[in-house]
């Protein structure tokens, strides 16, 4: 079973909107998804809670594809109140790339923004307190990506703060 | 004109935790202090930190479905069916009717456990210390039936991607039957000990209020979204595993503070035994395990799928790319969310009541820093 096109009323007021920057808009398993240009997340986020009632941000996340040009998916999921509805943005951004962070639209984005960062090293532009959440402030490197083993680790700090030759 | 004593000095700031008791694990909150008011706090959370995430990527799917029994694990349950229920939607396979039910009547006893240790941990840190050995009492009424079922109390383990392992053993649909007997009884009797009493209620009116507004921004969930009268409970929004078949009802608060979630979560504990009441009577004939692959390899694709945990709510994002391992699990924990709001609710607010609203928030650190 492949994603069917999704062209809901939702699906085309985003695309009126946005035009070109929406790339495509599906649906699979019954579950609506956009595809979308980074630099229009931000301001999509807003629109979406102010015009569609979307004012629910559940959960921002990333998924690291190394072989592709632009390396990292990143993926909010939206829920709204009163509509019942959820909805998938995807945007597609190369390592490096700083998406613009949604924390002044959604005050949730504040710790899942870091925890993205944490964990995959994207940095969010604007983001108020962009700091490591999980692992500690001073650990190299971002256990998410694939090209971290799962046996890696910060030999340096394991030995510094732990007084081990290994944590594993 | 202030003397330049040390006494004079505004701020101080305190470190509670990583080791203390009101904590419920391991959490540091960093507080900013003028004499009892606080201005603000920094929780500093990864202690718990074991990459779930990244396990789920060098495991098979259905290794690591014992894996997210360590998150929240005093509703273990919660998080199996959550992970099984993501994984038979990439499948596109459904769990049949018996499994379903005794799903429901499983989650639901784990429900009732979750909010039992809850209740005695919130009580015992507010000073009370005699519901935490009411509520063990009657938390081990439910353990006894999880051992029963699955040989496990804690981390269960309890479901398969499509359906159940274990047929149900003699006298199962009796002994669930006699604690939903036994335990409305017990309710009242902590709500006697609680409800009117005086302490309990001058810790908590008014103490760490969240109003739906700010739960919404903070994508608050659970009873701590309820208690501030939205009615909203994934169970009835967007049913799964044949809830919208049971009637019950979401009970909802009006302040958003202490006592509201305080007694959204006891009546909440009454529901869940309408639940099983309704669930254990109809019970279905017929196999526990749907027609599944040997081997698990959902086809390329993704899914959302979120359930209606004790915490709140608790999602999984699984990305497969075709083969027999996930390429990408996340988990969206109820607790790590609902953490991010205890800022906003003790601001402003005396240092004691951090304790009280950390309790309240009902987190469990294994499923904040997974």
């Amino acid at each position: 079973m492949a994603a069917v096109p999704w062209e809901g009323e939702l699906a085309q007021e985003l695309k009126a909107r946005f035009g070109e920057s929406v790339i495509q808009t599906a649906s699979y398993l019954g579950q609506n998804f956009a595809l979308v240009k980074p630099e229009v997340v931000a301001p999509m986020v807003e629109y979406l809670r102010d015009a569609a009632d979307f004012d629910y941000l559940v959960d921002i996340t990333a998924v690291d594809w190394p072989k592709r040009a632009e390396r990292f998916d990143l993926v909010y999921i939206l829920y709204s109140f009163s509509r019942n509805e959820r909805l998938r943005l995807k945007t597609a951004i190369a390592d490096g790339y700083r998406p613009q962070s949604v924390v002044g639209t959604h005050a949730t984005a504040n710790w899942l923004e870091r925890e993205v960062f944490d964990m995959f090293g994207i940095e969010f532009a604007g983001h108020p307190d962009l700091r490591r959440i999980l692992m500690p402030d001073d650990w190299q490197g971002h256990p998410l990506r694939k090209d971290y083993s799962i046996l890696e680790q910060d030999q340096h700090w394991v030995e510094a703060n732990l007084g081990i030759e290994s944590g594993q | 004109m202030p003397d330049a004593t040390f006494l004079d000095s505004t701020e101080l700031v305190l470190n509670m935790g990583p080791q203390h008791p009101s904590t419920h694990g391991v959490l540091r909150v960093i507080l900013k202090l003028d004499g009892e008011k606080v201005l603000g706090t920094d929780c500093v959370i990864g202690y718990l930190h074991r990459g779930v995430e990244k396990i789920a990527e060098n495991r098979t799917y259905v290794q690591f479905n014992p894996y997210v029994d360590r998150m929240d694990y005093v509703a273990a349950v919660s998080n199996g069916l959550g992970y099984c229920l993501a994984i038979e939607k990439l499948l596109n396979v459904e769990a049949p009717p018996r499994a379903q039910v005794v799903r429901v009547i499983l989650t639901e006893l784990n429900r009732i456990a979750s909010h039992l240790v809850w209740l005695g941990t919130h009580a015992l840190d507010i000073g009370a210390l005699t519901p935490v050995f009411y509520c063990f009492r009657e938390r081990e009424a439910v353990l006894n039936i999880f051992e029963k079922y699955c040989g496990a109390r804690l981390t269960t383990h309890a479901f398969r991607i499509g359906g159940l392992q274990y047929e149900l053993y003699d006298g199962f649909e009796q002994e669930v039957k006699a604690f939903c007997d036994m335990f409305p009884a017990k309710v009242d009797e902590y709500e006697e000990l609680l409800t009117r009493n005086r302490i309990w209620v001058g810790r908590l009116v008014n103490v760490g209020v969240l109003n739906a507004e700010d739960c919404k921004r903070y994508g608050v969930t659970g009873p701590v979204l309820r208690a501030a009268g939205v009615e909203w409970d994934l169970r009835k929004a967007q049913p799964y595993s044949g809830y919208e078949k049971y009637d019950f009802r979401i009970p909802t608060g009006r302040n958003g503070d202490t006592y509201d979630r305080y007694t959204v979560r006891m009546e909440e504990m009454r529901q869940s035994v309408r639940i099983i009441r309704q669930a254990v009577e109809a019970i279905p004939e017929g196999p526990v395990m749907a027609k599944v692959p040997k081997v698990i390899k959902p086809p390329v694709g993704e899914a959302y799928v979120s359930i209606e945990a004790p915490k709140g709510e608790l999602g999984y994002y699984v990305v497969s790319d075709g083969s027999t391992q996930p390429y990408r699990v996340r988990v969206r924990p109820p607790s790590f969310v609902n953490l991010q709001a205890l800022d906003r609710m003790v601001r402003g607010g005396l240092v004691a009541d951090v304790v009280a609203v950390i309790g309240t928030l009902d987190i469990v650190l294994g499923e904040v820093d997974r």
